[in-house]
C-alpha cells in the first residue's frame, strides 16, 4: 500500500509545535507508514453505522447551578512561568 | 519483609500491631534504595512526607481507627506520575510541566487517602501515557525487574515494576489502550482496567478522554478487589463517572465458577503470537475447564481494525487535550515575539518525539478535509467493535485472551518503529474502545530467560465482580503469582 502524503509543516503549524528540519523529515516518514496502516479502515462498509464518541450510557449530565468552591487564586497562579499583579504574564498581543 | 506482603496480609499485621505503618513505609524505602538504581520505577519520592503519613496512620491504628471505613490504613501505595497528588510534583514524565506542583488531589488519590493509604512516590511512565515500553520518558527508561535488559511495558511501566520489585504494596496506573494490563502482564503482577466511568478521572492528566481509566496494580486479585472498591463511584467533578452502585468486590471472590461461560475469540490466535505465550494461555484455558467453566469459541470479527481505530481516536483526542500545555499558565515556557511563537517554541522544546508524533497525527485526522475520512470513520468502526463485544456477552460471561502477543521485549528493540510498538497493544486496545473492563493476571513464564506471561480476562460493562471472581478462582488454583523476581 502506498504511504499517504502528509504536509508535515502545515500540520505542525496547526498543532503549534516547532519542529527542526530533522524532526520534520523523521516524523513525516513515520506518519506516512502509520497512515498507510490506518488506510485499512477503508475496507469496511460503515454505511448506516452510528459513530461512537464514548461508551458511557449517559447524556447531558448537568449539576445544580450553584456556587461551589473552586481553586483559590493563589493556587491557580502557583505554577505560572511568569506572573504580575495576580495575573499570568504573556507576550504583547495588540500593538 | 513488610514490603513483600499483599495488602490483606500487611493490614492484618498492622491491625494486630505486629508491625507499624512506619516500619512498612521504611521497608518500601529500603527496598527502593536497594533496587531502584537498577529498575528506575520511580521518578521521585518524598520519604519525609511518606513517613509523616505513616506516623499519622500509626496514631489512628493505636486508637483502633482501622476497619471497614479505612481498609487501607497504613498501606503504602505508589502513584503513576499522571495523577495529581496535592503539594507533590506532577510531570507526566515530560519536560513540558517543568517544576509543576499539584494544587489539589485527584479524586482517586483523595479516595486512597480517605481509606487510610500512605500515598507516596511518582512512578515513571511513557510521556503523557503515550507508549508501550516506558522508553518515552524524559526521566529515563524503567527496566523490567525480571530482566533489566528488557522493558517493563507501558505506559504505566513504573507502577508495574514498583509492585513487581516489592518497592510498594500496590500502585495506581492509567489505561488508555492497555497501559495497565500490558505492563502488569510483562512484570508478572495483577493489573485491572475498570469499565469506563467506574472510577473518576478528575485529577488524571487527560490523554484520550473517551478511553482513559484509572486502575490498580497489585500482587494478587483480592488486593485488586479491595482497591477497586475504594476507587469506584460517581464523582460530581467527572461527568463521565457513572452512578452505578459499588458492590463489595472482595465478597465476589467466593471461588466458584462452575457453569460460567468463557469465550475464546478465534481472531486473537494470530500469527505473531509467541509459542510459549500461546502454550501458557492454552494451559490456563484447560485449568478453567477443570474448575468447571465452559469454554466457548466466539468471534470478534472487527478485531483486526482495532489498532487503526485506536490510533485515530486516541491521537485526535490527545491533540485537543494537550493543547493546554502552551507555556502560559504552568510549566515550561520558551519565549517568543508573540503568543503563537511562544506556544510553538515551548511545545517544540517541551514534548518528546512520541508525543509530537501523536499530536501531529491527531491534528491531521481532525483537520479540514480529512475529518470524515479518518475520525468519523474510526468512530463508526468503534461502534462495530463495541457491538462485537456486546454480542459476545449475550452468550459468554467473560472473554479470555493473552494480554500481549509476546513476553517483555528488549530495550531499544521497537523504539525506532512506532507502528511495531503500536501493534504490541493488539490484544488490549479493543477493551478501551468498547468501554468494557479487563484484568491481566499471571499465567506462566517463558523458559529462558524467565519472563512473566499474562492472561487477559475481559468482562461486561460494570461486570468487575464476575471478572474478579474468575481471576481470583484461577489464582487460588495456580502458583504463578507467588513467584518473585531476583533483583
Amino acid at each position: 500500500m502506498a504511504d499517504a502524503e502528509i504536509d508535515i509543516r502545515y500540520v505542525a503549524h496547526l498543532a503549534r509545535i516547532a519542529l527542526t528540519p530533522d524532526e520534520e523529515k523523521k516524523i513525516a516518514g513515520q506518519l506516512g507508514g502509520i497512515l498507510g496502516y490506518i488506510e485499512k479502515l477503508k475496507e469496511l462498509d460503515v454505511a448506516g453505522v452510528e459513530p461512537t464518541a464514548h461508551a458511557v450510557p449517559m447524556v447531558n449530565v448537568t449539576r445544580a447551578d450553584e456556587i461551589r468552591p473552586s481553586l483559590p487564586h493563589a493556587d491557580a497562579l502557583r505554577n505560572a512561568p511568569r506572573q504580575a499583579n495576580g495575573l499570568f504574564m504573556v507576550p504583547k498581543i495588540v500593538e | 519483609m513488610l514490603n513483600q506482603l499483599t495488602i490483606s496480609k500487611l493490614a492484618a499485621k498492622l491491625a494486630s500491631r505486629e508491625a507499624s505503618a512506619r516500619e512498612a513505609v521504611q521497608s518500601c524505602l529500603d527496598q527502593m534504595a536497594r533496587v531502584d538504581g537498577k529498575i528506575h520505577a520511580f521518578i521521585s519520592c518524598d520519604p519525609a512526607d511518606a513517613l509523616a503519613q505513616a506516623d499519622a496512620a500509626d496514631k489512628l491504628l493505636s486508637n483502633g481507627g482501622n476497619g471497614a471505613s479505612r481498609p487501607l490504613l497504613g498501606i503504602p501505595i505508589a502513584i503513576k506520575d499522571v495523577l495529581a497528588v496535592k503539594d507533590q510534583p506532577l510531570n507526566c514524565a515530560s519536560k513540558i510541566l517543568g517544576q509543576f506542583i499539584s494544587p489539589y488531589d485527584a479524586t482517586a488519590v483523595e479516595k486512597l487517602k480517605a481509606a487510610g493509604a500512605i500515598v507516596f512516590g511518582r512512578c515513571n511512565m511513557d510521556e503523557f501515557a503515550m507508549g508501550s515500553s516506558t522508553e518515552n520518558s524524559a526521566f529515563g527508561v524503567t527496566r523490567n525487574p525480571w530482566d533489566v535488559e528488557r522493558i517493563p511495558g507501558g505506559s504505566s511501566g513504573g507502577s508495574a515494576a514498583a509492585v513487581a520489585a516489592d518497592e510498594c504494596l500496590a500502585s495506581l496506573g492509567s489505561d488508555t489502550g492497555g497501559s495497565i494490563r500490558q505492563p502488569a502482564a510483562l512484570c508478572g503482577c495483577v493489573g485491572l482496567k475498570p469499565t469506563y466511568g467506574r472510577v473518576s478521572r478528575y485529577g488524571l492528566v487527560a490523554f484520550a478522554s473517551s478511553l482513559d481509566q484509572i486502575g490498580p496494580f497489585t500482587k494478587n486479585v483480592s488486593d485488586a478487589a479491595t482497591l477497586l472498591g475504594v476507587l469506584s463511584g460517581a464523582d460530581p467533578r467527572d461527568s463521565t463517572s457513572v452512578p452505578e452502585p459499588v458492590p463489595n468486590y472482595a465478597a465476589a471472590l467466593n471461588g466458584n465458577i462452575k457453569g460460567l461461560k468463557l469465550g475464546l475469540p478465534k481472531e486473537y490466535m494470530i500469527g505473531g503470537l509467541d509459542a510459549e505465550v500461546k502454550a501458557a494461555v492454552d494451559a490456563a484455558v484447560k485449568k478453567f475447564q477443570e474448575l468447571g467453566a465452559e469454554i466457548v469459541e466466539i468471534s470478534l470479527p472487527h478485531t483486526d481494525y482495532a489498532v487503526a481505530t485506536y490510533y485515530i481516536i486516541a491521537t485526535a483526542e490527545a491533540s485537543a487535550n494537550l493543547a493546554r500545555f502552551d507555556g502560559i499558565r504552568y510549566g515550561l515556557r520558551v519565549d517568543g515575539n508573540d503568543p503563537a511563537e511562544l506556544y510553538s517554541k515551548t511545545r517544540g522544546a517541551g514534548f518528546g518525539d512520541e508525543v509530537k508524533r501523536r499530536i501531529i497525527l491527531g491534528t491531521y485526522v481532525l483537520s479540514s478535509g480529512y475529518y470524515d475520512a479518518y475520525y468519523l470513520r474510526a468512530q463508526k468502526v468503534r461502534t462495530l467493535i463495541r457491538n462485537d463485544f456486546l454480542k459476545a456477552y449475550e452468550t459468554v460471561d467473560a472473554i479470555i485472551t493473552p494480554t500481549t502477543p509476546t513476553a517483555a521485549f528488549k530495550i531499544g528493540e521497537k523504539s525506532d518503529d512506532p507502528l511495531q510498538m503500536y501493534l504490541s497493544d493488539i490484544f488490549t486496545i479493543s477493551c478501551n474502545l468498547a468501554g468494557i473492563c479487563g484484568i491481566s493476571i499471571p499465567c506462566g513464564f517463558t523458559k529462558s530467560p524467565k519472563l512473566p506471561i499474562g492472561l487477559q480476562l475481559l468482562g461486561r460493562p460494570f461486570g468487575e465482580e464476575t471478572l474478579l471472581k474468575i481471576a481470583g478462582t484461577f489464582e487460588q488454583n495456580t502458583l504463578w503469582h507467588k513467584d518473585r523476581p531476583v533483583i
